[in-house]
């Protein structure tokens, strides 16, 4: 459950950047999630509410961006979206690494 | 109870201890603090309301205001990963971060490695569990000067428990520092330690398709440990269909196939390991 301590750098970013602002409360926190970036969105999702307990985020919402990875067949050159590292090209059947999909990033908060 | 200052232990605390101590240090995570600044100034607030009504109030709280931030989740671990690599490469400490899943084995090639190299090389070991002093005790029980992380309930290893353990540890010049991780094929992968080179074990009494279940540690490693050979005869596990696994997750992986145990195959290791030092 590495998701706890991920919950736990995303709320201490948006803490600090909040107390710069010289904001009183979180409300929103939106999070992009890559789909190889190693962490479970419910996981995540679960533990960011404990993660935000006894903060200014108490009770803010994770609006999490889901981004998908991408995958380019070196055989039939056909380009589509997974969520798998390992995939089989749709078109002709050749395996193919997917690219991308690691972001795990704070892109904005919502204060009041 | 703590030693040293008295505090209870919690399972959430991460405790540093060596063999033969009897206090430990320990870092308690303060991710939850709140402070309430009281201050009175004009806020400079920025409203963009895009509907057209009229306001009967100055502010409309229910829509706040939207910082833009983009920062990298693990930055911090990142920086200070960072930072523990700058200081390994200025003293010649080459370190591996060894994971793998619980019983494959780690401790033992520690063990193993410890003793046939121990007088040409200066070993440091950093053992990460969740509980006990155990791993640490048989490290030190080869004479390595070893720390005990205790996670309490964390499943893996981050940059700033290596940045303490570092400090209390004290590797000298042109060593080497092993890193025994938390037994977990997930987690780990994602925390840069600041290690050279990442090694992940894998045992023959393992699945051979571990490397497709779990590609992101595969994927983030430079180095694969094929263990415990010796057993081979006795299950079904294919080492050729294993490496081909690992290869199409990471093309760049080194292999090295031995028996901690029983010593076949170590040498390749030991040279790679010994040639490795003294290239930097």
């Amino acid at each position: 459950m590495h998701e706890m301590s991920i919950a736990v750098s995303i709320v201490d970013i948006a803490v600090k950047t909040a107390q710069e602002a010289e904001a009183q409360k979180i409300n929103a926190i939106t999070v992009e999630l890559g789909a190889l970036a190693g962490v479970v969105p419910e996981a995540l999702e679960f533990c960011f509410e404990a993660a935000c307990k006894e903060t200014i985020a108490e009770g803010a919402k994770l609006e999490l961006i889901r981004l998908p990875a991408l995958a380019k067949c070196t055989s039939c050159g056909f380009e589509f979206e997974t969520d798998q590292f390992l995939n089989v090209c749709p078109e002709c059947k050749a395996q193919v690494l997917a690219a991308g999909g690691q972001e795990l990033q704070v892109k904005s908060i919502n204060v009041d | 109870m703590c030693d040293t200052c008295g505090c209870g232990e919690h399972e959430d605390k991460i405790t540093y201890q060596r063999p033969g101590q009897t206090s430990h240090s320990h870092t308690h995570t303060h991710g939850n603090h709140e402070h309430t600044h009281e201050h009175n100034h004009d806020h400079d607030h920025e409203h963009d309301h895009n509907h057209n009504h009229d306001h009967t109030h100055p502010h409309d709280h229910d829509h706040g205001k939207t910082i833009q931030i983009e920062t990298d989740v693990m930055q911090k671990n990142n920086l200070l990963a960072e930072r523990n690599r700058g200081f390994f490469e200025a003293r010649n400490i080459l370190t591996l971060n060894l994971v793998s899943s619980p019983g494959s084995g780690k401790t033992t090639l520690l063990e193993k490695t410890i003793q046939q190299l121990k007088d040409e090389i200066n070993f440091y070991v950093i053992e990460g569990d969740q509980q006990t002093l155990r791993d640490a005790e048989r490290i030190n029980a080869v004479g390595a000067p070893v720390i005990q992380v205790n996670t309490g309930n964390g499943c893996h290893l981050d940059a700033s428990m290596i940045n303490h353990a570092v400090k209390e540890l004290n590797p000298a010049a042109n060593s080497v520092l092993l890193i025994e991780n938390v037994g977990n094929l997930v987690c780990p992968s994602l925390f840069d330690l600041g290690e050279a080179h990442k090694v992940v074990i894998i045992s023959v009494t393992e699945g051979d398709d571990k490397p497709l279940k779990y590609p992101t540690m595969f994927r983030n490693s430079d180095i694969c440990i094929i263990n415990k050979i010796d057993l081979l005869p006795y299950v079904d596990f294919d080492v050729q269909v294993c490496k081909e696994y690992a290869l199409q997750v990471n093309r760049r992986l080194q292999f090295f196939e031995l028996s901690a145990s029983k010593g076949e195959g170590t040498e390749a290791w030991f040279k790679w390991l010994k040639e490795r030092l003294h290239s930097e």
